[in-house]
């Protein structure tokens, strides 16, 4: 994979911007009331919150793979590269460069790991050569991987499977990557060795991220920025660093209060101080 | 005792007693096989990459030697009028992703399965519209399929190979390994058979779904027309040849809709085991045409103990 021109590093202007969605399924469900986020060039952006909150929503709707759910974005804009989203196909998007892997690593269980990677190239034009060396790239990142390739990735671990999904979007050249959820049902040092792959990934290509992540600890310790969505909005957003040390964000999301941790018997008395939005 | 001995041995004595006969019967079951096979595969990889059971396949047999015998009449040159026919058929593909699968897309799979039988009611009423509805007779000599044969004196008895049953094997044979190749080693394989593990998956590393179904269905219009050539050139051309679709149906069902393996060994199972049960079983005891049911029979009793077919996809669980 060729590194990112210089200017990968200049975080003034955003790769990703989505401006005041709202997402409705069936044509009832309203499950984004407004969120707007951007994600700079060569940036980790964290998107936070806890379940149905609608961070997988927002992912889709900026892959574009909402409709194959019955989902729409009714009003709002997502920009890609300078280009609405909507007026373009899953696999424009991939082919410009914005892919997401998604939650509970969806690999394709009856094909080997190598054959679940190379689908990844599918959107590639640049010949078998250039494919071939991307996947040693992803092998080096993914050791595991490359000890595995011919097993079918049904029968892999979950940590496998994820490194293989993670894997497989590495092979469309991505300048982004959303990624959904990466530490679900993994090992705690499993999901720190992703994570670490994701920082190397990010150092080493340039390639930004937009991570949706419940494990919220973990996911403002890579990030730079992040947002925190509630019932479809953007309650709080910020710098990394600062969220960590909001107070609101350690009672509700890392489990610390400002009296330090509680024990387990005052945890069952334990009710929220206030919600975001009352 | 008498029964049980006619069911039970007196079968295989016969076999025994005349090993030419029982090898006449064996080719005979091969040569449908094949074609079973064949027809099969079609349906598999459509069910595969869209969970559609495609009714209109058996229609698609015929219309597509109706095409190539249409052509041929038309004073089209035989050795043309199979990629013209090609052609047609990579239409109608196309028109099919367009019009009726692309709007249709998400609905449940009885509405699509619907969608099938419509495309059939459309292709019989177009194809007579077109063609006429007489029966024709298959261009098999313009093709330059040979039509002699070849006779052998296995164990000093008789055993007769039709030319043309001959090719149809080794075309069926050969088609069946450049489907199974290109299943395997392709780009555009490969994305086929990720569509068909993980409809979302495939989405998201945009494999595209137009494209893909364009090429299953053009991929069951080249097997509608290897068939209809085949079967057309035994039974004639006509718009009673779709049955021979119909006769897939048992060779899925004990092979299960998903498998590419079960398609091919159902199919040849299903080929040789009607034409013994026939001639050893059906018409000394059952006043034979067991044919027409046997294959259904059969199916049905394997089902009975592997409710998923005999090679039906395994479900990969992890615990």
């Amino acid at each position: 994979m060729s590194k990112l021109p210089a200017h990968a590093s200049d975080t003034s202007a955003p790769i990703l911007s989505v401006n005041n969605i709202e997402v409705i399924y069936d044509h009832v469900i309203l499950v984004l009331k407004g969120v707007s986020l951007d994600v700079p060039k060569g940036g980790i952006v964290a998107l936070l919150g806890a379940n149905g909150a609608g961070k997988t929503t927002t992912l889709k709707a900026i892959s574009n793979l909402l409709h194959a759910e019955r989902g729409e974005v009714t009003k709002g804009a997502i920009i890609f590269k300078g280009d609405e989203v909507q007026a373009q196909s899953p696999n424009e998007l991939v082919r410009r460069g914005c892919i997401q892997v998604m939650e509970g690593r969806h690999c394709f269980g009856h094909l080997s790991v190598e054959d679940n990677l190379l689908t990844g190239s599918y959107t590639r034009r640049d010949g078998k050569a250039a494919i071939r060396d991307d996947l040693d790239m992803v092998y080096q990142y993914f050791p595991r991987l490359k000890e595995r390739r011919t097993s079918q990735a049904g029968y892999t671990s979950g940590g496998e499977q994820q490194m293989t999904a993670i894997g497989r979007a590495l092979m469309s050249k991505p300048e982004m990557i959303l990624l959904d959820e990466p530490s679900m049902g993994l090992a705690p040092q499993l999901v720190e060795e992703i994570f670490e792959i994701v920082r190397q990934l990010n150092e080493d290509q340039g390639v930004s991220f937009l991570l949706a992540e419940q494990n919220t600890n973990i996911a403002l310790r890579y990030a730079k920025y992040g947002y925190i969505l509630e019932s479809g909005r953007v309650v709080l957003d910020g710098d990394a660093a600062d969220l960590r040390e909001n107070e609101d964000v350690k009672e509700f999301y890392l489990g610390v209060s400002g009296e330090g941790r509680k024990s387990f018997r005052d945890v069952k008395h334990y009710k929220r101080r206030k919600r975001w939005l009352a | 005792m008498d029964f049980l001995h006619s069911i039970l041995i007196k079968p295989f004595a016969d076999m025994v007693a005349a090993p030419d006969f029982l090898m006449q019967v064996l080719w005979e079951g091969l040569v449908s096989g094949v074609l079973y096979a064949l027809i099969a595969l079609g349906f598999v990889l459509i069910y595969k990459s869209s969970r559609i059971f495609n009714f209109a396949q058996g229609i698609m047999v015929v219309f597509a030697a109706l095409t190539l015998v249409g052509l041929h009449e038309k004073g089209v040159h035989a050795l043309l009028a199979v990629p013209l026919t090609l052609l047609v058929m990579l239409m109608l593909a196309v028109a099919i992703e367009r019009v009726v699968l692309r709007p249709l897309v998400n609905q449940p799979d009885i509405i699509l399965f619907m969608a099938t039988i419509g495309i059939t009611l459309f292709l019989i009423g177009f194809g007579e519209l077109i063609f006429g509805g007489e029966n024709k007779v298959m261009i098999t000599e313009q093709l330059l399929i040979p039509t002699g044969s070849y006779t052998f004196e296995p164990f000093g008895g008789f055993l007769l190979i039709e030319q043309k049953d001959l090719t149809a094997v080794i075309g069926a044979i050969a088609l069946v390994l450049i489907l199974l190749l290109f299943l395997n080693r392709s780009k555009m394989g490969r994305a086929i058979r990720a569509l068909g593990d993980d409809h979302q998956a495939a989405l998201s590393v945009g494999i595209s779904l137009s494209t893909i179904w364009v090429l299953v269905w053009f991929i069951a219009g080249v097997i509608a027309l290897a068939t209809g050539i085949v079967w057309g050139a035994r039974a004639g051309v006509s718009f009673a040849l779709d049955v021979i679709a119909y006769k897939a149906l048992p060779v899925l069902m004990l092979g299960g809709l998903e498998s590419v393996t079960g398609a091919i060994v159902g199919g040849l199972a299903i080929g040789i085991l009607e034409k013994l049960f026939e001639l050893y079983w059906g018409q000394p005891l059952l006043g034979g045409n067991t044919e027409t049911w046997f294959a259904f029979v059969f199916a049905l009793v394997i089902l009975l103990f592997r409710p998923q077919g005999l090679f039906g996809e395994k479900i990969i669980e992890r615990i």
